[in-house]
């Protein structure tokens, strides 16, 4: 089953609607009832008297890669911090609003936000492994904070989340080197290994690739798609033809608040708001 | 603290030539003046060394390097060991860093990731009065609070539950190398604090992200990134206290006992090289009576130099790094 | 939480739960929240001990003979401490002769011209110099001038204390004349003005605030300062004879007194303490209000 595509009047093709025909003609069934994993309800996110989030609510479909877009501070980061319970660790940040996971708040009273961070992961815009740490002490610190010692146990997590990564090839042999001293798109894909190793529901990346080279980039929005089988995956981009590319429905913000949110084909083709229209042409942002 | 010109300021250099022709003989002068006064800081310190080299001579000449492990400090006889000396300066300075070291982390620590802004403020400067006291007064405060204490609650406790180790045996006189030790830990915190805190302060805030991300508590955060992260600036900031602890002579000297004694309790008197600068040098008798001091007086120096210079080269090096990092 | 437990495998097969975080690691973390503020109660109770004995001690000794007396003869009671006074204040007059100008002047130059080889050497020695203990500053100035002058002085003892100030005075000379707005040089420059008079009466005027901050820091320093001054200014029990006798001080009194057998000296020595703490506090606390005054004025 495939969408029309609509090629809209112009004198010729850009290479942002190939972008959107390539993605399309992929294919795949969008499945609208997955089952929820995260389930946002009305969220506001301050810091101190700045309101960064506006009454956000939607439903992230379960294994599947929702993209959240909008122009700088339009508070998509902040959002995606809000959904491990990051947000809180800046001074003079507050929340209202509920973040289901499975159907629990993870900002219930009783709820520990480490317990939470560990079920849903993080990776960050900048790579950041732990300098002091080999490749293999990075990925399985995570392990190793929960009390797991025996080497083996750690030894088959760490290859099988430095395959996950498909970074084990490149550092099979070298994993007592720091942590620092792979390339740029080689540490991001650690990180990745990192936050994989302790076995989240939900993996958060917050413009994952926006440091890196378009060859690391594209490893990187491959990898996605295949962890796509095992976790559900949310991802912040600026970057548009890699919402595109990448992921199955979209989350358009601006200013704070949520714009238009469906299927990645239908935002990029029909969406629904001109606000939206307006970004993803280009007219501002 | 980095000796290179801070960046950024732009202060237009001092030309070599005036432009303005009137002016020239004086802009010539002025700078000829201030290059006199900011190399006079140099010849100052070259002055130091050449004195008291040269006044450290003749003792330098009558023992040779045997003047270190000599133990025998006998001014009557004319025969002067430094052992004793380097032994008390040393023992007071480990004792000092083993007990101010915990401390200044744990302060370093609460003051920068547990404690709320304001509250790390006020108690930051609180901390930093404490290195405003001066040593003399310390030294008073030693003699009448913290000895007697020493004596009557600390000493009795040791020797009750570690009395076997010959470290806590003997007879409990509250002046002593444990009163010495305590009071220059005293003396180092506010350092070896401040300068833990800004090391800590210049981790970078991803470090601290990606480990709580990953499901650590706060501790874990502060001992498994953030204290790694700064080990070489929290080194330079033990050494740094160290090398204070190494030169302080008045509260030393006051709560000592200065006896030129080696001995395996640290509830013996001892001596300290400051500390026998400080009451022995007005007192000299012979030329090479004085010329020993003036020796100790050197080889404090020369330590005190290196080890500063030491751990200010660690320190910059730990807080650039995370600087350059970000 | 319900659910969220994650399988792993363990070597040979079976699964390994890695369930809810233990209650260890919460104890722990709460633990050693609360070690890290007993470390701050150890750290600062010397200091509430310290100032709280010099209050009550120092008070209760302290009284007008104190300021107007010379100290009565060994073994007397009463008496005061009026030269020591005089002494401390006289020896900080002769140390800020030598420390201030070679501390503003050395200051200048970093600021100045101290971007290159020299100003690194400079500030790494004026580091060196105020890492020195004190005490080999006095050894040092002993064999410079006590020796040839063959007597104890206050020009001595001055000296001593200045060389300790100069590098106090230079480093915080050195960033306050560089936090003057550099437009405000290129202005006085354009206006024709001599490059001389532009660094001494606009620039350093600009900063003159900062620099006199940094100079009161420098003489709380020194002030409270014993070691240096024990075998070049000596001590005297009466008034100052001359620059070239020795002279007493508020801090070497206060040692002396201390460690004598006399319960009376030691009254006495309280009461020096809470003088010359009061003086400390009163001089570091003006300079750090000032210095943040300074720096929201600078910040243009």
């Amino acid at each position: 089953m495939g969408f029309e595509v609509t090629v809209k009047e112009a004198p010729s093709m850009t290479l942002w609607d190939y972008a959107i025909a390539s993605a399309l003609a992929k294919g795949e069934a969008i499945d609208t009832d997955a089952p929820s994993q995260l389930v946002v309800e009305n969220l506001h996110a301050y810091f101190g008297r700045t309101h960064a989030v506006k009454g956000l609510s939607l439903r992230i479909a379960a294994h599947r890669i929702t993209a959240i877009i909008g122009p700088s501070g339009c508070g998509k980061s902040t959002f995606l911090r809000c959904l491990n319970r990051m947000h809180e660790v800046v001074p003079g940040a507050r929340r209202e609003g509920r973040v289901l996971l499975d159907g629990e708040d993870i900002y219930a009273p009783a709820v520990d936000p480490v317990e939470v961070r560990r079920r849903v992961g993080m990776v960050f815009q900048r790579a950041n492994p732990f300098p002091t740490m080999s490749i293999y002490d990075n990925v399985v610190v995570g392990l190793r904070l929960n009390g797991i010692r025996d080497r083996r146990v750690l030894d088959e997590v760490a290859e099988r989340s430095l395959r996950q990564a498909a970074l084990w090839d490149e550092v099979k042999d070298v994993l007592a080197r720091p942590g620092t001293s792979l390339s740029g798109g080689q540490q991001q894909r650690l990180c990745i290994a990192r936050a994989l190793a302790v076995q989240p529901e939900v993996l958060l990346m917050d413009e994952p690739a926006s440091a890196l080279d378009p060859a690391s980039t594209l490893k990187i929005e491959e990898l996605a798609r295949t962890l796509r089988e095992t976790l559900t995956i949310v991802i912040v981009t600026h970057n548009m033809q890699q919402a595109a590319r990448v992921s199955d429905s979209t989350a358009f913000m601006l200013a704070g608040s949520l714009i238009e949110y469906g299927p990645t084909a239908e935002l990029f083709t029909r969406p629904k708001e001109r606000q939206t229209e307006d970004y993803i042409t280009g007219r501002f942002g | 603290m980095s000796y290179a010109a801070p960046a950024g300021r732009g202060v237009p250099p001092l030309p070599a030539e005036s432009r303005v022709r009137s002016g020239r003989g004086g802009d010539a002068i002025f700078r000829v003046l201030l290059t006199v006064f900011g190399v006079a800081v140099i010849v100052l310190v070259a002055a130091i060394a050449c004195v008291l080299t040269g006044a450290a001579m003749p003792a330098i000449r009558r023992f040779g390097p045997a003047f270190l492990w000599t133990s025998r400090w006998d001014p009557v006889h004319n025969i002067f060991g430094a052992l004793p000396f380097v032994f008390g300066t040393v023992a007071s300075s480990a004792l000092a860093l083993l007990v101010a070291v915990p401390i200044s982390l744990g302060v370093a620590v609460y003051l920068v990731e547990i404690a709320p802004p304001r509250t790390s403020i006020a108690l930051s400067f609180i901390i930093e009065l404490l290195a405003a006291i001066p040593s003399v007064i310390l030294g008073l405060w030693g003699i009448f609070v913290l000895a007697p204490w020493v004596r009557s609650a600390v000493e009795p406790v040791l020797s009750a539950v570690l009395g076997w180790l010959p470290l806590f045996s003997g007879p409990q006189y509250g002046i002593g190398l444990l009163a010495a030790g305590i009071i220059l830990a005293i003396m180092i915190i506010p350092i070896v604090s401040s300068v833990s805190r800004d090391v800590l302060r210049a981790v970078p805030a991803e470090q601290r992200e990606a480990m709580y991300a990953l499901g650590a508590t706060r501790w874990e955060v502060i001992s498994r990134a953030v204290v790694p992260y700064g080990r070489i600036g929290i080194i330079g900031a033990v050494i740094l206290g160290l090398g204070r602890a190494l030169g302080e002579t008045m509260a030393v000297t006051m709560v000592i006992g200065n006896r030129p004694q080696i001995s395996t309790s640290l509830f013996q008197p001892a001596y300290t090289i400051a500390a026998v600068l400080a009451n022995e040098f007005s007192e000299a008798t012979s030329d090479l009576y004085l010329s020993a001091l003036i020796e100790m007086a050197l080889v404090l120096f020369a330590v005190s130099l290196i080890v500063n210079a030491l751990a200010r080269w660690l320190v910059a090096r730990a807080t650039s790094h995370a600087r350059a990092a970000r | 939480m319900a659910g969220g437990a994650c399988d792993l495998p363990r070597a040979g097969g079976a699964v390994i739960v890695l369930g809810r975080q233990s209650a260890r690691r919460r104890v722990t973390d709460r633990v050693m929240g609360w070690v890290c503020l007993a470390a701050i109660l150890v750290a600062v109770a010397p200091l509430a001990s310290v100032l709280g004995y010099i209050v009550i001690q120092g008070a209760s000794a302290l009284n007008w003979a104190f300021f107007t007396h010379l100290p009565a003869p060994v073994g007397e009671p009463g008496g005061g401490m009026a030269n020591a006074i005089l002494g401390t204040l006289t020896l900080i007059g002769l140390a800020a002769c030598v420390g201030v100008p070679v501390g503003i002047l050395g200051g200048l130059f970093l600021a100045e011209a101290g971007d290159g080889r020299l100003g690194w050497w400079i500030r790494f020695t004026a580091d060196v110099l105020n890492g020195l203990p004190s005490i080999v500053v006095g050894v040092f100035v002993y064999a410079l001038v006590v020796v040839p002058m063959h007597r104890f002085s206050a020009l001595a003892g001055g000296l001593a204390l200045g060389v300790m100030m100069i590098p106090l005075v230079v480093r915080t000379t050195e960033e306050m004349v560089r936090l003057v707005p550099s437009s405000l040089r290129e202005a006085s420059l354009a206006l024709g003005i001599r490059w001389w008079v532009t660094s001494l009466r606009i620039v350093l005027r600009t900063a003159t605030a900062g620099v006199i901050t940094g100079i009161m820091l420098a003489v709380a320093r020194i002030g409270g300062e014993t070691a240096p001054l024990l075998f070049t200014a000596f001590n005297n029990q009466f008034w100052q004879a001359g620059l070239d006798q020795p002279i007493s001080s508020l801090t070497v009194q206060l040692f002396t007194y201390s460690i004598a057998p006399y319960d009376d000296w030691h009254r006495q020595a309280w009461a020096a303490a809470l003088v010359l703490m009061a003086i400390t506090l009163l001089l570091n606390v003006a300079a750090r209000a000032a210095g943040r005054q300074r720096f929201t004025m600078g910040g243009r």
